[in-house]
């Protein structure tokens, strides 16, 4: 392959001058890259608002869509899903790649980490090829610079024939310059595109010749993706392409047979060698590293040996300790006990009572379950600071790159229980709030892991809100909590196991990117942590005020009489008093509802020793809050949402039945 | 004595007919009657087949046989279209005559060459040589399955063979490509190695489908 050798070199002119980069046509400018590429930062950079940023793949699930400001004109800016390749695999890529072929974006920014040049290089030659208006930015420039790698920021746009820009954008390092890139938006042509396999070529040329329609790529990559078989492309071809269609069939079929490996694998060699040329010419690495303290402290992370006991020690610190005892005793003490009570409280009934007549209406907002004394006191005294602590906890470890070290050491656990390591970010987002988590099962890849871990979530994994109360409860009392801890994970591998066994549908093998650890950075967390509070306050605390009003009518109708009445029944057979079966209604309502009611009950002296491990084990198992339940109606529909409904509350107490029969019947003393 | 290259062609079909319920009426048909008479006698003598009503059926010696250059095909298959890119096209005429040529334990050397695979490009089971079942790795410059390989060695991706396309693709995506320079950080509980400046974690059936030619140390 000598092409390369005698090309000659195109020289990039960066001018205003531009035939392709009118700057008054600019409206719209598309963030494409692979995850951990900052894409978020960036996005944050050019619009002044902020999404999650993450060091996860996949964690942006939603786009993210801004205003900026670029010279004298307001561009709208798409944060696109993470993306490693144009021919899509997960949800998130097919939503990127949607964005690329409808929304038509006036420029294309592909951020791309500047340590892992080469590795990003292919998307980048698949998005010249699909003639987009591509700049490249290489992000994190600053990281890179530390280690060494020095990068020829000409000679890859000569090589590309493209912009390329470097950026910090943590650090807003670059940005002038990369505004005034995509302003002046300057391609020359021809830009660096593979060329392939013979066959392959003939093929595409052919395929060009046959479309007839427009489809927001250029033909070759239409063409391309025809080649590896996209079934959406083929799809859209279908639909607009009546007359050519059975010759295009034929031409890839016809190409097809001539290899015998899937011709996405033949291209993308193709483009990772060119890929590794192009790197070659441009990037000049120092030769050796050394094992850093923060390489070795990852080893560490990632041997059994070590790494468990620093799981242990993470969940200690950041689940008990800071979320357990810090958020939910101590804040929660002095909000509820001395703000609420102490002040708020009785200055508002007070208020209500001077001014409200009408009783009913007095107890809708200053009742027992009142709107203002019960819905905003817990939203603000409760939920907040639990809620609160647990995603300032949760972004921490998110920031350091943790998480998918925890992913590698626990797939061997999870692969039982039908699911793999990438489960495990919602399965802890669930222990902050199993609404959230439940969104984020998206992430998943098949639809039978994210209908195990809906079931998992709604069935044993408790809530923050829940999880507080429980520690309060049990607080200074280690042999329940235990207890408890051991049936709640006992549950989990049983339920999750069975799952995996009964479910059909392929088993998805575990992959994952290793991102370097890093210190996480307070304006991260910070940022993080207010988006999730925010999410939280605008998604599920309606539904909590909803959840006031509608208790306010149950109990106003006698509704809610006659359910806690039929509810005493089941509740007695687990041995509970009748009074829990308030707290088991409740905890329909909000989990946390039905936890804070056992507290009413242990605080009064009614429940102790079996009776309260058994409330405890059954209300966490016991349905999911009234926002999970109708997220999992949003995600995984009507049906399977009602399946697990109805599973989940009959189970509940089932293993609250079997708990208690098992305590007593052995005569266990608590 | 070797046998000649017709008598393997009819143990080999009739192998295929048996094991893997190919056509229940292969009578030869392609062959001319001359050739084909030697071919079967060729085979009496060896005893590798038995004649009865018309029905020719491999015997427990033949099966073996029948085994071995089946075997042998599906790794000269595996050979041309792996390491020496060979167009499909031309995979099964080169493949009818490489396999004659790796007889007498040649077939191991492909073999452990080749990582021991376990499924012929078009997806049909290799059968196992004795290499396979000892396991051994023993041989200058090999390929081997990713999880084999100790940690902190090197090597370079040779291929990859994935149950699914979707996972090819991902991985592909991830930078795991043939040609690609690799190193194992470590194997258990998941296998993490390093592509460039990017660290990877994948589970064991992964591993087992990314076929890297070690360094030598």
């Amino acid at each position: 392959m000598t092409r390369f050798r005698v090309r000659k070199r195109r020289r990039f002119r960066g001018g205003r001058h531009s035939p392709s980069g009118a700057p008054s046509g600019l409206k719209k400018i598309a963030l494409v890259g692979s995850p951990n590429t900052g894409k978020s930062v960036m996005f944050h950079n050019l619009t002044g608002s902020y999404a999650t940023v993450s060091n996860y793949p996949g964690t942006t699930v939603e786009v993210s869509r801004g205003k900026g400001k670029l010279g004298n004109n307001e561009v709208e800016v798409v944060d696109t899903p993470g993306t490693y390749a144009l021919l899509p695999i997960t949800e998130d890529e097919r939503v990127a790649r949607s964005i690329l072929l409808e929304e038509k974006p006036g420029v294309v920014l592909q951020l791309v980490d500047a340590k892992n040049l080469e590795r990003m290089l292919p998307l980048t030659l698949q998005l010249i090829e699909a003639g987009l208006q591509v700049i490249l930015d290489l992000n994190m420039i600053d990281e890179a610079e530390k280690l060494g790698i020095k990068i020829d920021v000409k000679r890859l746009e000569e090589e590309l024939g493209i912009p390329v820009a470097t950026t910090a954008a943590t650090s807003r390092r670059g940005m002038e310059n990369l505004r005034e890139k995509i302003l002046n938006y300057c391609r020359t042509e021809p830009a660096r595109k593979p060329q392939y396999n013979l066959h392959i070529e003939s093929a595409l040329e052919k395929i060009s010749r046959l479309l007839k329609e427009d489809y927001g790529l250029s033909r070759r990559a239409i063409g391309l993706l025809l080649l590896q078989d996209d079934h959406e492309i083929w799809e859209r071809i279908k639909a607009r392409e009546d007359k050519n269609f059975t010759q295009i069939e034929k031409v890839v079929e016809e190409t097809r047979q001539k290899y015998s490996q899937p011709i996405n694998y033949i291209v993308n060699r193709k483009r990772v060698w060119e890929a590794k040329q192009i790197a070659a010419e441009a990037v000049t690495t120092p030769p050796e590293f050394k094992t850093t303290a923060k390489e070795r402290l990852s080893r560490l992370m990632m041997n059994p040996i070590t790494g468990i006991p620093i799981l242990a020690l993470v969940l200690y610190f950041g689940l008990y300790q800071f979320v357990g005892v810090f958020g939910a005793q101590t804040l929660v003490d002095f909000l509820e006990g001395q703000i609420f009570e102490g002040y708020f409280n009785p200055f508002i009934t007070q208020l209500f009572e001077t001014y409200i007549e009408y009783v009913p209406l007095q107890e809708l907002f200053v009742g027992e379950y009142g709107i203002i004394t019960l819905g905003i006191r817990y939203a603000i005294a409760l939920i907040l600071p639990i809620v609160g602590t647990f995603f300032i906890a949760f972004s921490i470890i998110e920031d350091t790159g943790y998480l998918p070290r925890m992913a590698l050491l626990i797939d061997r656990v999870f692969k039982k229980i039908g699911l793999n390591g990438r489960a495990v970010i919602p399965m802890t987002l669930g222990l902050g709030c199993g609404t959230m988590a439940t969104i984020v099962t998206r992430t998943l890849e098949t639809k039978r892991e994210r209908v195990i871990a809906t079931i998992l979530l709604a069935l044993t994994i408790p809530c923050s809100a829940q999880l507080g109360v429980l520690f309060a409860i049990m607080a200074g009392n280690p042999l329940p909590l235990l207890l408890w801890a051991l049936v709640v994970v006992l549950v989990f591998l049983l339920v999750g196991s069975l799952a995996a066994r009964l479910m059909p549908g392929e088993k998805p093998g575990f992959y994952m990117e290793i991102p370097p650890l890093r210190m996480p950075k307070i304006s991260n967390v910070l940022m993080k942590t207010f988006t999730r509070v925010e999410w939280y306050f605008k998604e599920v605390f309606p539904m909590f005020i909803l959840a006031s009003i509608a208790i306010w009518i149950g109990q106003i109708t006698g509704l809610f009489d006659i359910l806690i009445n039929v509810l005493a029944y089941p509740v007695q057979w687990i041995g509970l008093p009748s009074g829990a079966a308030t707290a088991v209604l409740f905890g329909f309502f909000r989990r946390d509802y039905g936890a804070a009611g056992l507290y009413d009950l242990q605080q009064a002296g009614v429940l102790s020793g079996i009776p309260l491990v058994v409330a405890a084990v059954t209300l966490t198992l016991f349905v999911p809050c009234i926002a999970q339940f109708s997220v999992m109606i949003k995600e995984r529909g009507l049906k399977i949402a009602l399946a697990i409904g109805l599973f989940v509350f009959f189970f509940a107490f089932v293993v609250g039945f079997l708990l208690n029969l098992t305590l007593t019947s052995l005569g266990v003393q608590l | 004595m070797d046998l000649s290259e017709d008598a393997e062609e009819i143990l080999e079909n009739l192998w295929i007919r048996d094991e893997e319920k190919g056509d229940p009426t292969y009578n030869f048909t392609s062959m001319e009657a001359e050739t084909k008479n030697r071919a079967l006698k060729e085979l009496s003598k060896f005893n590798f087949i038995s004649v009865s009503k018309n029905q020719i059926s491999l015997t427990e010696k033949g099966k073996a046989e029948a085994e071995n250059v089946v075997r042998r095909h599906r790794l000269a298959e595996r050979l041309l279209v792996d390491l020496l890119d060979t167009e499909i096209g031309l995979v099964e005429e080169a493949a009818c005559k490489l396999e004659h040529a790796i007889r007498r334990g040649i077939d191991e050397n492909v073999c452990i060459l080749l990582g021991h695979p376990r499924v012929c490009p078009h997806g049909k089971q290799i059968p196992k040589g004795r290499c396979c079942r000892r396991g051994s790795t023993k041989a200058d410059k090999i390929v081997v399955p990713l999880s084999q390989i100790e940690p902190n060695r090197e090597g370079k991706i040779a291929y990859i063979q994935t149950k699914g396309r979707g996972r090819l693709q991902k991985l592909m995506a991830m930078g795991v490509t043939p040609g690609m320079p690799i190193r194992v950080i470590q194997r258990f509980p998941s296998h993490v190695f390093q592509i460039g400046r990017t660290q990877i974690a994948v589970d064991e059936e992964i591993a087992n489908e990314i076929f890297v030619v070690e360094y030598s140390s």
